[in-house]
């Protein structure tokens, strides 16, 4: 973990904290790889309960709604757009007022070719300064917010999607174009061989429009957004250290979701290979293969922005490119987090994260 | 050339050490009190600040309610998802144990990187700090006193000021009972262009921009002007003691002037050299003074800390630290001082005859005019003191009246002291008496400085010391009014109150609520306390005005009380309507005097208050009971009932608690005024020394006429205790007239309250012996030495200095 210090000086290491019970050392990636004594673990075979579960699980300790949009607009410029929920509770449980010990923090970014606008928010629970309802579906932090469109098909078919920075804005429209994904055995998604794991499911169909309002200037754009909403108490083994996290867009329609959490020797690979309809086939552990190309110098860490990756299983062989390398969120955990495009056996566009480097 | 004329001016002072050592002492003197008293001010000054800014995060503009009512957790809310970047704040008074501190609850979270003044580097820092069981960052003195009055984890941070810790706000809403309610929101400087007006999205909420001055530093202006007003007199007085021995050393070096211009050195060279060579005595005494200013400060600093604490809730630590703020003033002034009081020297030297014979005793022939200027000035002074105390108003104008008066007074000491002589001389018949007061007379000029700095620090005593003892003496009757009580007890929680009035309805005579809530009230922060319909208050509240059914009005809650302090700064009336917290109002029906609280205070029936402000604390109580059972009934609280002992307390000891506040806030006035005596006393000193060296020709012949030396030795004595005693006759109603200012002046415009004034010349009596001891010791030396004078040294003065 090399947590930076931020502008302000409480807040220096707030995701080491956040994964925290009892004030245990912390170890993992931004604390994820602690114990979880008092918070609910997640196990295999339980099925997701909707709309319930789009809302917050305050008996788990970590949980995000995390959203990534790959946008062109009339010229053909490219954007990447990012919108992203954490709850983490320093308590399994939920309190009114000020003692509510669920903690919310909002991540929001814009990336364009030249810049990577990114912006944080804090707030705790108890009070409406930040939360989730499932329905009518409403994600909010300040004046961030994901919120269903009152009549449609289903809370998360379609949203709207608002954050804005200093110096960006967004105002998006998803409408998804194809069903909810489970990720892993039916939601269950393993993350390390010694079993940690967490609950995730995913919504990678939707078609968005909307505005991006790059430093005063608002420009039109279309593109396909990715939600990813997870929760865990503990989703890291404690020698992982950090991961490398794919979202694909198949220009045939097809998604993939892929991703290698690093450990001191081979790491542990897995993903899930979605049809152009939506139906999942998981990629076992092995049969992916990501392999960094070049590094580049970001946030004064290197990390590695071109990647091959191979599931050969498949015959599927891509090069990625980062429309911005210089995609780094410079957060109290500071990350890379970016759009890419990828070239080879198929191609298309996506989002790529890469945690503690 | 300049050397050698350094060399030739500069062997005066080997010649006249004690000379030197008097310039010296007295410019270090005077700067120490200077330099002392600015940095007991500066640092107090800085304290406040930097509460203000790590407490109240002044830096940064604040949104509060208008009407001064908490602002609901749903509006914060509100105005965040509405965009605006604001944190919010619960503060308030806690109490751990015995120790009361100022609870600042913050959110980390929200609170602006420019907010945050304390650091918590640390992770495990700010999950303690978030934890439900609590962090509290305070400073090491308040790490000291909270030792083992609360479980809660303490973070000793140097960056706090003493007295007040921060908690995060959910450890404060819960400690405070807020409810969530929040005192304040802080506005981060970075704000998103497209807000929404606050005017529409919250309608009640202020905002107070950012670097106001804390309320602590406007309420403690006035004490800190009394003690600037302190030290400068002072300086001033130590000012004399610098002109007395410069004038004398040029007056002495005359002669040698006179040679090293004859031998050809420029007048611009004597005067370059005269003034680095003032330049470098002024550097070394204000150097040294400075040093003894900071021990004296540090000394004093408790003293005053304590002051600050007990009379308007201050805190300030009570170390020193160096500033250049008051140490680089306190040698500015001293060479400044000394430069001034130079100059007429320096000007005489430069227009001095060059031809001329030496006259040793020319400085000292004050001519006629400038006798007559002093008068004509001194007279014009008091005047203008005069109108100023009846057509002037506030701070600024009390210490003016003050000021013209001291130094009027002062410069009619001589014409006042020379006519005294005159009388004395017109009346005596024998023709050594009728010598004896011609040559006081004829000394006069030369004791005057001296005689005007005794007059100074002897006026300021006795107005001093009148006014601290007139208030003593009404400060007490007061609370023997205001604490009518036999005991008074604090429950912990709302529980054991509930516990605690039951248990006591069939063993006290009366319990008397004591229940207060805070609130803004005509701008100001205020407590408004409720009164039970009792006789307790009927026959003892210290009521200043009222109409005659004031407790009726009070109880059936249509009339409130306001203290004194409210009533002059806000200019309330009886009969006018009092907006309170809340959107409700009631009549003034009465004032009442409230002395030692800088604030304001609203006293209305209980009922009411429990109405208007149902979350009022009703922790603490006042109980009647027949001051036999009080022992009893003190022990069954704490054994039976199991109260902590600090939480009963009886009457006495809360009156002698009082007393400790009041004796302890004019310690350092007491101390202050010891210091002005000393130095007035040294100025004494300094005079009769110079004049003792100079007075052999006057005395010569009358020793040659036969009076013995130890006659002579007798008729010194006789003439500094007549000068003393006509001087300290003077002194009195220059000091009456100072204590009037004081009290019915300065005390006004700095406390909010008038006291009636009490005269004690059993204190004058004092006074003056400690005054005598001083002209006594003053007049040891020069004594000494006229009886060391041999007869063949007297007579070769005679024969020379004809």
């Amino acid at each position: 973990m090399n947590a930076r210090s931020g502008s302000s000086v409480w807040l220096v290491a707030l995701m080491f904290l956040l994964a925290l019970t009892g004030g245990s050392r912390s170890q993992g990636f931004a604390g994820l790889g602690t114990n979880a004594e008092g918070f609910s673990v997640p196990r295999p075979g339980q099925a997701f309960r909707f709309p319930a579960d789009h809302g917050p699980h305050p008996d788990f300790r970590i949980e995000w709604w995390y959203v990534t949009a790959n946008l062109q607009s009339a010229d053909g410029a490219q954007f990447g757009v990012q919108w992203t929920l954490f709850r983490s509770a320093l308590a399994p449980k939920t309190e009114a007022g000020w003692a509510d010990p669920q903690i919310w923090m909002g991540h929001a970014a814009l990336t364009t070719k030249d810049r990577h606008y990114s912006s944080e928010r804090l707030a705790r629970g108890g009070v409406g300064q930040a939360g989730v309802v499932p329905e009518p579906f409403s994600a909010w932090i300040d004046s961030w917010q994901m919120k269903g469109v009152q009549g449609s098909s289903g809370p998360l078919n379609n949203l709207d999607l608002t954050a804005s920075g200093k110096d960006f804005g967004y105002q998006l429209s998803l409408s998804a174009k194809g069903p909810l994904v489970r990720q892993g055995d039916q939601g269950f998604s393993v993350k390390s061989a010694g079993g940690q794991a967490s609950f995730y499911y995913s919504q990678p169909f939707y078609d968005v429009s909307g505005i991006v309002d790059v430093a005063g200037r608002a420009v039109p754009v279309k593109g396909k957004a990715w939600l990813d909403r997870e929760w865990s108490s503990q989703p890291l083994a404690a020698n992982q250290t950090g991961w490398d996290w794919f979202s694909l867009h198949l220009d045939t329609g097809e998604k993939i979701m892929a991703f290698r959490l690093r450990d001191e020797k081979g790491g542990y690979t897995s993903g899930n290979w979605i049809s152009a309809d939506g139906q999942p086939s998981a990629l076992p552990p092995g049969s992916l293969e990501l392999t960094p190309l070049s590094s580049v110098s970001v946030g004064g860490r290197d990390v590695p922005v071109a990647w091959r990756v191979r599931i050969p299983q498949r015959s599927f062989d891509v090069t990625t490119t980062a429309l911005n390398e210089q995609a780094w969120m410079p957060t109290r955990t500071p990350y890379w987090e970016g759009p890419i495009s990828f070239q080879g056996t198929a191609s298309g566009r996506g989002y790529l994260e890469m945690t503690g480097y | 050339m300049y050397w050698a004329a350094a060399t030739a001016l500069l062997s005066h002072w080997r010649r006249h050490p004690v000379q030197l050592a008097t310039l010296l002492l007295g410019l270090a003197l005077a700067t120490a009190l200077w330099s002392g008293v600015q940095a007991i001010n500066a640092e107090a000054r800085a304290s406040y600040g930097r509460a203000a800014s790590v407490l109240d995060q002044n830096r940064l503009a604040q949104l509060v309610e208008r009407d001064g009512d908490l602002i609901s957790a749903d509006r914060y809310a509100l105005l965040r998802r509405d965009g605006w970047n604001v944190s919010p704040v619960i503060e308030g008074d806690v109490r751990f144990g015995r120790e009361r501190i100022r609870l600042i609850g913050i959110d980390p979270l929200t609170m602006p990187p420019e907010g945050q003044s304390v650091e918590t580097a640390e992770a495990q820092d700010l999950f303690d700090f978030l934890s439900p069981s609590g962090l509290l960052i305070v400073s090491p003195a308040t790490a000291e006193r909270l030792e083992g009055q609360t479980a809660m984890k303490l973070k000793i941070s140097g960056q706090m000021p003493d007295g007040a810790a921060f908690a995060d706000i959910s450890i404060a809403d819960r400690l405070l009972a807020r409810n969530g309610g929040l005192s304040r929101l802080v506005v981060a400087p970075e704000q998103a262009l497209d807000l929404g007006r606050l005017d529409q999205l919250a309608p009640g909420l202020t905002v107070r921009q950012a670097g106001d001055r804390p309320d602590v530093a406007q309420l403690t202006d006035s004490f800190h002007l009394n003690l600037t007003a302190f030290g400068f007199l002072a300086f001033a007085v130590g000012l004399f003691i610098v002109y007395a021995a410069i004038g004398l050393a040029f007056e002495q070096r005359r002669s040698t002037l006179r040679t090293l211009r004859a031998l050809g050195l420029s007048l611009s060279a004597v005067t370059v050299t005269l003034m680095v060579e003032i330049l470098v005595l002024a550097l070394v005494a204000g150097l040294t003074g400075v040093v003894i200013g900071y021990g004296m400060a540090s000394l004093l600093l408790p003293g005053v800390a304590a002051t600050l604490r007990g009379l308007y809730g201050a805190d300030v630590p009570g170390t020193l630290s160096l500033r250049p703020e008051w140490w680089a003033t306190g040698l500015g002034m001293a060479i400044a001082g000394t430069m001034i009081s130079s100059a007429q020297s320096l000007w005489r030297v430069r227009n001095m005859p060059l031809l001329a014979t030496a006259q040793p005793r020319a400085w000292a022939r004050a001519s006629a005019r400038s006798a007559r200027f002093q008068l004509v000035a001194g007279l014009l002074l008091i005047a203008v003191a005069l109108t100023l105390s009846f057509t002037g108003k506030g701070l600024a104008a009390g210490f003016g009246v003050l000021a013209c008066l001291l130094l009027g007074a002062a410069l009619l000491l001589p014409a006042i002291l020379s006519g005294f002589l005159s009388i004395m001389q017109g009346r005596s018949s024998h023709p050594l008496a009728a010598w004896f007061w011609a040559d006081t007379r004829q000394q006069l000029p030369g004791l005057s400085l001296a005689l005007m700095a005794l007059l100074l620090a002897l006026a300021a005593n006795v107005g001093v010391g009148t006014m601290v003892s007139s208030f003593r003496l009404t400060f007490v009757g007061w609370l023997d009014q205001r604490l009518a009580a036999e005991l008074y007890v604090t429950a912990r929680d709302e529980d054991e109150a509930s516990r605690l009035r039951i248990w006591l309805m069939d063993r006290a005579t009366t319990v008397l609520p004591i229940w207060n809530v805070e609130g803004e009230v005509l701008g100001e922060t205020l407590q408004i306390y409720g009164v039970a319909n009792d006789p307790t208050y009927r026959d003892h509240w210290p009521l200043l005005r009222g109409e005659k059914d004031v407790w009726d009005q009070i109880a059936t809650g249509r009339g409130a009380l306001v203290n004194e302090q409210l009533w002059r700064k806000k200019g309330v009336e009886i009969g006018d309507q009092l907006p309170l917290p809340g959107g409700w109002s009631v009549s003034i029906v009465g004032i009442y005097s409230d002395y030692g609280n800088p604030k304001g205070q609203v006293i209305i029936g209980i009922d009411k208050l429990a109405e208007h402000y149902p979350d009022v604390s009703r922790l603490r109580y006042g109980i009647r009971a027949s001051p036999k059972a009080v022992p009893a009934l003190k022990e069954q609280l704490t054994g039976e009932f199991r109260l902590p002992s600090e939480n009963v307390v009886d009457q006495a000891s809360l009156k002698q608690q009082s007393r400790g506040v009041f004796e302890q806030t004019f310690a350092v006035t007491g101390a202050l005024n010891i210091f002005t005596l000393a130095v007035a006393g040294f100025a004494m000193f300094a005079s009769l020394l110079t004049l003792s060296g100079i007075r052999l020709p006057q005395l010569a012949p009358v020793w040659s006429m036969g009076v013995t030396r130890r006659d002579l030795v007798a008729f010194e004595i006789a003439r500094t205790l007549a000068l003393w005693l006509a001087t300290f006759i003077a002194a009195l109603p220059v000091g009456l007239a100072l204590a009037w200012v004081l009290l019915s002046i300065v005390n006004v415009e700095a406390f909010g309250w008038r006291l009636p004034m009490h005269v004690f010349p059993a204190d004058w009596l004092q006074l003056g012996l400690v005054a005598l001891a001083a002209a006594g010791l003053s007049i040891l030396i020069p004594l000494r030495r006229l009886m060391a004078v041999g007869p063949s040294e007297l007579l070769r003065t005679f024969a020379n200095e004809r």
